[in-house]
């Protein structure tokens, strides 16, 4: 620590917010030459560290300092001045501005855009760093690895000191996560200070020249450079769990269950095509087949169609050819409701903006997919008894934490609204449940359990389809995973525990364009 | 005589496409500004009222149009610069603070006209024009397109001066990205909020300025509610226009011309009630909606203020 | 933005107790009221007028006269009606600003068809058919913009207004052009006769039309609050997409808002045909509809309060008509009052959610 420089540190930070206490008196340094990674669960602090650096909020107590100084961050335009350039998980890309004009966004508006001058900066960066810019290409149609290299090369174009990466792979395919893993340590190589935004522990271990672990608002603890130096990969994840749980919690640890039963067919696809607009993903000829009390999974890099195919298969989009059959019944042109009816239940990925209505109560929105249906409404009124007593039995059953069912569920946690939505979506004769990414963005507890659940709902003889963009959900849940690249299923692969490696291998080629050829043999 | 009837014709046709559509253009233009950067900005005509009233006010106890302008257009921001800090600043709903801001302002001038001048209605003199020499002697469209007041020649520059700094500065992208997705402008270093308040004045002034247009040059006179959706159609040539200034001068033009059919078929000799030639633009603006409806496309976070951390 | 933390910042925050919900709504709407009427009375103030003598004027002319109390009622059926199709919308997430067009056109239709069916039938049967007909036509006259919104998802705020302008004149040319009385030098409409008007209610000039557009809020209101089809409106409002998530046919339920937020205005304006005018004359504008859209976000979309804020901008209206004449004070003052009265609103919501976020 006293041979390196600190680019940017917290000073015994805290930051609160109603309620919560998301950062409690953290001291940390964030040396220049360094990748340092920076690990802990959603909700452990992370996030608002990077929003204090960032500048988009401010430390209650504490403060941040720059190269040994107190620096005052008040707003991003302090902070990027600062030399500090933050690379958002949600990328911060204006879709309908080029790439070059996204380069250049901030500057003084009355100034006219130096694209000779950014042109030739550029052609140095993308050969020091391999970066990708394709100056005149619309944001909005680029995958994400490509967005982020841009929000790399324009932190490089404005010279910054620091670079923030917040969970910056939790959307690329693993060879993505190699690329972006090297260019980090390129970048520190050059003496910019790299802070690193994870929850997994082997990118981590991989990618950190240190790693600070954080845990319900504090630094748990950190692992030096050297110390890092001397561990291998084992004995560092054990350590850095031991720092995140307080002691070898092996229940985090992948397990595998998923054996192939051999049920009768519940969902079945077939030759499924959905046409979308110009730009959007389109599903096309996507056929497979789903046992009762199977667990099948669909893999795939975010937005290559999962969202679509989840949407066809529930009713909500219409498909352009093929067919989908629920229990030997072929329900391609049936309604939601109706194939509600028929046993096909759908928990959407988008727990707030698709999943529930905020402003309404926990008990509206247990019912809100049978709203004029007995037992809850007679004669179209609302039985509200009924309706109350009803919510009041799911919150029991599946442990929501709530003051009570007459809260908007709009006030409770991600991961209380998606048990209401999960008990919303098995109450009632379920045959067929389709879960859209069902544990993005919840902590470790609620993961857990939810695994649980699903594992338990196949074993009542429930088919089950997994989307997931999590490897280590599927390959601990499923008996088949699907590959979903570009709206095709680029493959579908037995689950086999005795091999993950060459799967996990196999898994991430297929996301990226090659495809089984043999499958259907 | 037919020769004559219908240069006549045209020449009041094209005549009342400018004096009609110069208020339209002004409106359109500055509203575009404020929809670029994320403000739908209903209140507009209420700015055009009120900076209407204060031009009128001005030029009448100044005797002087010119200091008139100047008021309509300080008049005009007034009324922006209460939008912009209910709007912009508290984050307030924009269609009610809007709705609020045209129907206070109505009242406001109506009742002051009423205290002011409902016993005298006082007239301002005819305004100069100014002639385009050599132009402005071309028969049938040389009096109509080349004899007419400044504050006309000043609009339609503005259509190039707007064109210009949308494409040749950072001016557009920086709207474009205020209004598309604020927080990326936010952490790239741009203010949101700086900007949004400035594309608002920047609406205030020029409908300020077209306002006092309406009542120091067309009518010489103000009248309650003399806007008469002016301000509206101004919001609809803007979403029209996809962000094209040129597109909105267009459009103004087509519908100052239907609105000023009448006079024109009057003096024609036609003689089509006036209630069916007003239905004209506004049923024109519903065709094109219906045709182009899909097309018509907004950025995606007008309507909603910004807040930092929000989302 | 990934502001975790940030977001579940809400979920521990302690359930509103009922007693502290009462206060910061009565306090968020009696406070723009009364700061609205001080507001405006500066304006008063400044253009010469004593505040004071006019308020208690209009009060006194609008709520404390009998003949001014009849008056009240009377006007408060259209606002009523305009008020019911007001909330159905804004519950349902619409932007319904048309209902002024929608108003004048069913109140063509209702002075079209009423005269020229009296002595036909029963005169019951003729004023059903005249507020079913106004109500209709009203409602068709909404469905561009409902289905350009529901189906292209064009902005309706900008539509409805469009097709406010329209109506207004088209109205106007169906009275001068179509439906002219020509008996009359005057432009208008043939007129109903007084006996065939709405009954008054006993003993008093009061129109009975009030009752139905009482109860037509009060259906409303139970409606919207209490029923599947209002939750499934609600849910549209508040979450197009997870209404369609629950499988519910967004765009249809979209067209049927806009169907019966425009009857209604049909409605309003029937019942001031059938009930009070008899005729429609030429150029005749009430415009009652922006200013009842202040009183139905104050009262926050609850019928029985919509109905209370009427009640008394009924007496306003009355009483400053009155005051036109004696006192000098045009009628654009209300304008002016009740801009001031959205504007104190607004902020009087930004304090108290500003004053609920902060203080924990």
């Amino acid at each position: 620590m006293a041979t390196t420089t600190a680019a940017v540190g917290l000073v015994d930070v805290t930051k609160r917010f109603p309620g919560v206490l998301a950062v409690d008196r953290v001291t940390l340094d964030f040396a220049a030459g360094e990748v340092h990674a920076l690990l802990g669960e959603n909700g452990a602090g992370k996030s608002t560290i990077v929003a204090m650096l960032s500048g988009l909020q401010q430390p209650d107590g504490g403060s941040l300092s720059l190269a040994g100084d107190k620096v005052r961050l008040g707003s991003p335009t302090e902070s990027l001045r600062a030399g500090i350039s933050t690379v958002f998980q949600h990328d911060m890309l204006v879709p309908t501005l080029s790439v070059f004009e996204n380069l250049i966004l901030g500057e003084p508006w009355w100034r006219h855009p130096d694209r000779a001058g950014v042109e030739a900066r550029l052609a140095d960066l993308s050969r020091d760093f391999g970066l990708d810019v394709p100056l005149d290409a619309n944001a909005i149609g680029l995958s994400l690895g490509e967005r982020q290299q841009i929000e790399i090369a324009r932190a490089l174009l404005r010279d910054s000191r620091v670079l923030i990466l917040d969970e910056p792979t939790s959307m690329l395919t693993p060879q993505g996560v190699e690329e972006l893993g090297a260019r980090m340590r390129a970048l520190a190589a050059r003496g910019l200070a790299v802070i690193f935004i994870t929850h997994k522990l082997g990118e981590a271990y991989r990618f950190g020249d240190r790693i600070s672990v954080m845990k319900q608002g504090r630094l748990a603890g950190s692992i030096a450079p050297e110390v890092l130096r001397q561990k291998d990969e084992a004995s560092a994840i054990d350590e850095m769990v031991h720092l995140m749980f307080g002691a070898d919690d092996r229940a985090a640890a992948p397990k595998v269950r998923g054996a192939t039963p051999d049920g009768p067919v519940r969902l079945a696809a077939s030759r499924l095509c959905v046409n979308e607009a110009s730009d959007a993903i389109a599903v096309s000829d996507v056929s497979f087949e789903v046992r009762a009390g199977e667990v099948f999974g669909v893999a795939g890099i975010d937005g290559n169609g999962q969202k679509q195919l989840a949407e066809v298969l529930a009713g909500q989009r219409q498909a352009s050819s093929g067919t989908v059959m629920l229990h030997d019944r072929d329900v391609t042109n049936e309604s939601v409701g109706r194939r509600r009816a028929l046993g096909l239940r759908y928990l959407t990925d988008d727990r707030l903006a698709e999943g529930s209505v905020g402003s309404f109560p926990v008990a509206d929105n247990t019912v809100l997919k049978e709203i004029g249906a007995a037992p809850f409404f007679t004669g179209g009124f609302e039985r509200r008894q009924t309706i109350a007593e009803h919510a009041r039995q799911l919150i029991a059953r599946f442990q929501v934490r709530t003051p009570s069912e007459t809260t908007p569920i709009g006030r409770l946690s991600g991961g209380n609204i998606q048990k209401v939505l999960l008990g919303r979506e098995l109450s009632g004769d379920a045959g067929v449940v389709i879960f859209n990414k069902p544990t993005y963005g919840l902590d470790l507890q609620n993961i857990a359990a939810s695994r649980e659940r699903i594992a338990a709902i196949a074993a009542e003889g429930i088919a089950v389809l997994l989307i997931s963009t999590d490897l280590d959900e599927l390959i601990e849940l499923c008996s088949r995973i699907a590959v979903l690249d570009r709206g095709q299923i680029a493959g579908i692969v037995d689950n086999d525990p005795a091999a993950h490696a060459a799967m996990r291998q196999t898994i991430g080629r297929l996301m990226v364009g090659e495809r089984l050829v043999d499958e259907a043999a | 005589m037919e020769g004559l009837l219908t240069a006549v014709f045209m020449s009041s046709l094209l005549t009342g496409a400018i004096v009609a559509g110069v208020p339209l253009l002004l409106a359109g233009l500055g509203e575009q500004m404020s929809e670029k950067a994320g403000v739908l900005n209903i209140g507009i005509e209420g700015m055009m009222i009120f900076g209407a009233y204060v031009a009128f006010y001005t030029a009448w106890s100044s005797e002087s149009l010119w200091l008139g302008f100047v008021g309509g257009i300080a008049g005009g921001m007034v009324v922006a610069a209460l939008m912009a800090l209910l709007c912009v600043r508290l984050g307030l709903n924009q269609i009610v603070i809007g709705i609020a801001l045209t129907l206070g302002a109505e009242g406001l001038t109506a009742l002051l006209h009423h205290f002011q001048f409902s016993r005298t209605y006082p007239r301002l003199p005819a305004p100069e024009r100014l002639d385009v020499p050599g132009l402005s002697d071309i028969p049938v469209v040389g009096a109509s397109l080349f004899s007419r007041h400044p504050v006309v020649y000043i609009a339609l520059l503005m259509v190039f001066v707007l064109a210009f700094a949308y494409r040749r500065t950072n001016l557009g992208l920086t709207l474009r990205a205020a209004g598309e997705k604020p927080a990326a402008l936010d952490v790239a270093g741009g203010s949101v909020v700086g900007l949004r308040v400035a594309a608002v004045l920047f609406t205030g002034a020029m409908a300020g300025l077209g306002g006092a247009y309406l009542a120091n040059v067309a009518a010489g006179i103000f009248i309650p509610y003399m806007t008469g959706g002016a301000g509206f159609i101004g919001i609809v040539l803007a979403m029209l226009a996809r962000g094209r200034p040129i597109w909105v001068l267009i459009g103004a033009l087509i519908f100052g011309a239907a609105l000023s059919l009448t006079t024109a078929l009057q003096v024609a000799g036609s003689n089509i009630p006036t209630d069916v030639i007003q239905m004209l633009p506004f049923a024109a603006v519903m065709v094109v909606l219906v045709i182009y409806g899909r097309r018509a496309q907004l950025p995606a976070a007008l309507g909603f203020s910004y807040e930092r951390g929000a989302r | 933005m990934s502001l975790v933390e940030a977001a579940d910042g809400a979920v521990k925050a302690p359930q509103d107790r009922p007693s502290a919900a009462w206060r910061s709504s009565l306090l968020t709407t009696l406070g723009p009221i009364a700061a609205a009427f001080i507001a405006s009375g500066l304006v008063l103030l400044a253009v010469g007028e004593n505040p004071i003598t006019y308020y208690s004027y209009v009060f006194g002319r609008g709520l404390f006269s009998s003949l001014g109390l009849e008056q009240t009622l009377t006007r408060m059926a259209p606002l009523l009606f305009l008020a019911a199709g007001l909330i159905v919308a804004f519950r349902a997430g619409i932007w319904n600003l048309g209902v002024d067009g929608q108003f004048l056109l069913g109140a063509v239709a209702a002075a079209a068809l009423a005269p020229v069916l009296v002595g036909t039938m029963a005169p019951w049967l003729v004023l059903l058919l005249g507020f079913l007909l106004a109500g209709v036509v009203a409602a068709v006259w909404s469905m561009v913009p409902a289905l350009l919104r529901a189906y292209q998802g064009v902005n309706e705020i900008i539509t409805t207004l469009m097709m406010t302008f329209l109506g207004v004149s088209l109205a106007n040319a169906l009275v001068k052009l179509v439906f002219l009385d020509p008996e009359t030098t005057v432009p208008q409409t043939r007129t109903l006769p007084v006996a065939d008007r709405l009954p008054r209610l006993v003993d008093t000039t009061i129109s009975s039309g009030l009752l139905w557009a009482l109860a037509a809020v009060l259906l409303t209101h139970v409606v919207m609050t209490r029923t599947a089809f209002g939750l499934r409106l609600r849910t549209v409002g508040a979450n197009p997409y997870a209404a369609a998530h629950a499988g519910l046919p967004v765009g249809l339920l979209t067209v049927v808002v806009f169907a019966i937020s425009a009857g209604f205005a049909g409605l309003a304006g029937a019942s001031e045909i059938l009930g009070v005018n008899g005729n429609v004359r030429s150029d005749w504008n009430p415009a009652y509809g922006l200013t009842v859209i202040p009183l139905v976000f104050l009262a926050r979309f609850h019928g029985v309060g919509s109905i209370v804020l009427i009640f008394f901008y009924s007496a306003l209206l009355i009483g400053s008509e009155s005051a036109a004449r004696r006192l000098g004070v045009p009628q654009d003052f209300n304008l002016v009052l009740v801009s001031a009265l959205l504007i104190f609103l607004a902020l009087a919501e930004w304090f108290d959610h500003r004053r609920k976020t902060k203080g924990r």
